[in-house]
């Protein structure tokens, strides 16, 4: 049997010799990824099914979540903007928090927690049970059935669902401004679309790609590592989530820097 | 795990592995499909060193062995139709539709399971599962087939139509086989020849009568004794 990592005697310490290794195991994993999306089969019918899973089946949760958010945020501007007798500005400052940050910051928080968990949960139980060996033994490739395919599929559907999230959250800022300044929705609306630009719709997709991505990625390197047994499984469902998420503040942050330096040129 | 292991698999034979659980009698057949790289050695199958061939070469070679798993490994969220289908359907372009309904039906009904078509592997019993495991093995026509534990878990009853099944798909499909075992009455029914793994080595090889039940060596002795003496 070919030596095991845990066998070799660490180079500095065990701990981080395992980080290091941990850290190259996961590059060449995105590696790989890069290497066989581009070669057939591109097994369309199962990135339309995961896309289906992934995209409509998070449907419900997301508009509700988003829903919830676009009024608990108008409502909770509404004093600070009111103290300078500035609530017409409401719909503006909604749009821009909404369209650049909140949209894509919930909706790839959401779906790290439930997409992320599931394919991380799904991989992880199809390798303690030896599907994953099964597939390969038949000549496939179950790196590209199981892996490209949902990555692809949450790689399209996460900026999709970010649209969502604006569109539901801004209707529900439009209720609770309706309600409280008698704002019509056209008005609205034209408040909304003119306090965003070109660059915050841009930023606000590319974000959602690599949040996307991310979440794809993370959730079937889990799975794909996950140890042995029940335990194992659980463990790879639970760090698919907290690794996905803190990747999503990381690369937030990393994006919100570069967007603010292109608005400064 | 496995030293010095050296042994011929003949064209058309049942070959039974036996040992204890943890001997490595599943590491030597993973091996052959290429699941495992071998530290040390050559493991030749079809004339194909394993551990030397490229990913295209070894899918090749894959098509050729059938191997089925302990826990029979049906992907669980497909039906038994589909999961029949994910080798086929990957592997066999030349097949219309309605041709590979028509194997997929005739090869259920061959392992008794026409029923289960449409059924999820959750709504399937554990002799069932392999069963259907089987079917998904031979879609493929292999001329080798490598079955790791295919009565571990399953009542003697069950037992018996597994045993059956691996003598069946010999007769019918003209395959050669390793059965992973350490269940005697599985190898004593279904195996041409044994072949006894114990400290990594094969201790014994031959016919069930030749190698049990009269042997020398107390641990091949006290295998044979457990089985047969005991239960």
């Amino acid at each position: 049997m070919t030596e095991k990592a845990e066998d070799r005697k660490p180079l500095l310490s065990k701990k981080i010799d395992k980080f290091f290794t941990g850290l190259a195991d996961a590059w060449n994993f995105v590696r790989r990824f890069f290497k066989e999306v581009f070669v057939p089969p591109y097994e369309f019918r199962e990135v339309v099914q995961q896309c289906y899973r992934i995209g409509v089946e998070s449907l419900p949760l997301i508009a509700l979540t988003g829903f919830i958010v676009g009024i608990v945020f108008t409502n909770q501007s509404r004093p600070s903007l009111s103290e300078f007798g500035a609530t017409s500005w409401l719909p503006s400052l909604i749009s821009i928090a909404v369209v650049r940050a909140m949209g894509p910051l919930v909706t790839a928080l959401i779906a790290a927690g439930k997409v992320g968990s599931s394919i991380g949960a799904e991989i992880g139980s199809m390798k303690v049970t030896e599907q994953i060996d099964a597939m390969e033994v038949s000549a496939t490739n179950p790196f590209k059935f199981l892996v490209v395919t949902r990555v692809l599929a949450t790689t399209f559907m996460i900026p999709i669902l970010v649209m969502f999230t604006d569109f539901v959250a801004l209707m529900g800022s439009f209720l609770s401004v309706n309600a409280n300044e008698n704002v019509s929705l056209t008005t609205f609306f034209v408040q909304v679309f003119e306090a965003i630009s070109f660059l915050d719709i841009i930023s606000s997709v590319l974000k959602a790609l690599l949040f996307g991505f991310t979440i794809g990625i993370v959730g079937c390197y889990k799975g794909y590592n996950s140890s042995k047994g029940t335990e194992g499984v659980g463990r790879a469902a639970n760090a698919a989530v907290v690794m996905a998420m803190f990747l999503i503040f990381i690369e937030e942050l990393l994006v919100l820097q570069i967007v603010n330096a292109i608005r400064m040129m | 795990m496995l030293k010095d292991v050296d042994l011929d698999l003949y064209k058309g034979e049942n070959l039974v592995v036996l040992g204890k659980s943890g001997s490595g009698k599943s590491v030597l057949i993973k091996i052959m499909v290429g699941l495992l790289k071998q530290d040390k050695g050559i493991m030749k199958v079809l004339g194909k060193d394993v551990a030397n061939l490229g990913t295209k070469e070894l899918n090749e070679l894959r098509l050729k062995i059938g191997f089925s798993f302990q826990n029979s490994a049906l992907y669980d969220s497909m039906t038994v139709k589909e999961n029949m289908e994910f080798p086929l359907v990957r592997n066999v372009k030349n097949l219309t539709r309605k041709e590979k309904d028509k194997k997929i039906e005739a090869l259920l009904d061959s392992v008794g399971l026409p029923q289960s078509i449409n059924q999820m592997p959750s709504e399937l019993s554990g002799g069932q599962k392999k069963r259907i495991g089987v079917a998904r093995t031979l879609i493929l026509e292999p001329e080798i087939m490598l079955y790791d534990e295919p009565t571990a878990g399953l009542d003697p009853i069950t037992c018996m139509d597994i045993n059956n099944l691996i003598v069946q798909v010999r007769e019918e499909y003209n395959t050669s086989s390793i059965v992973i075992t350490h269940d005697l009455t599985c190898a004593k029914v279904t195996g041409d020849r044994m072949a006894v793994l114990l400290d990594g080595q094969f201790d014994a090889v031959g016919t069930f009568e030749e190698v049990f039940p009269n042997a020398e060596d107390e641990r091949i002795k006290s295998f044979y004794d457990y089985n047969f003496i005991n239960s």
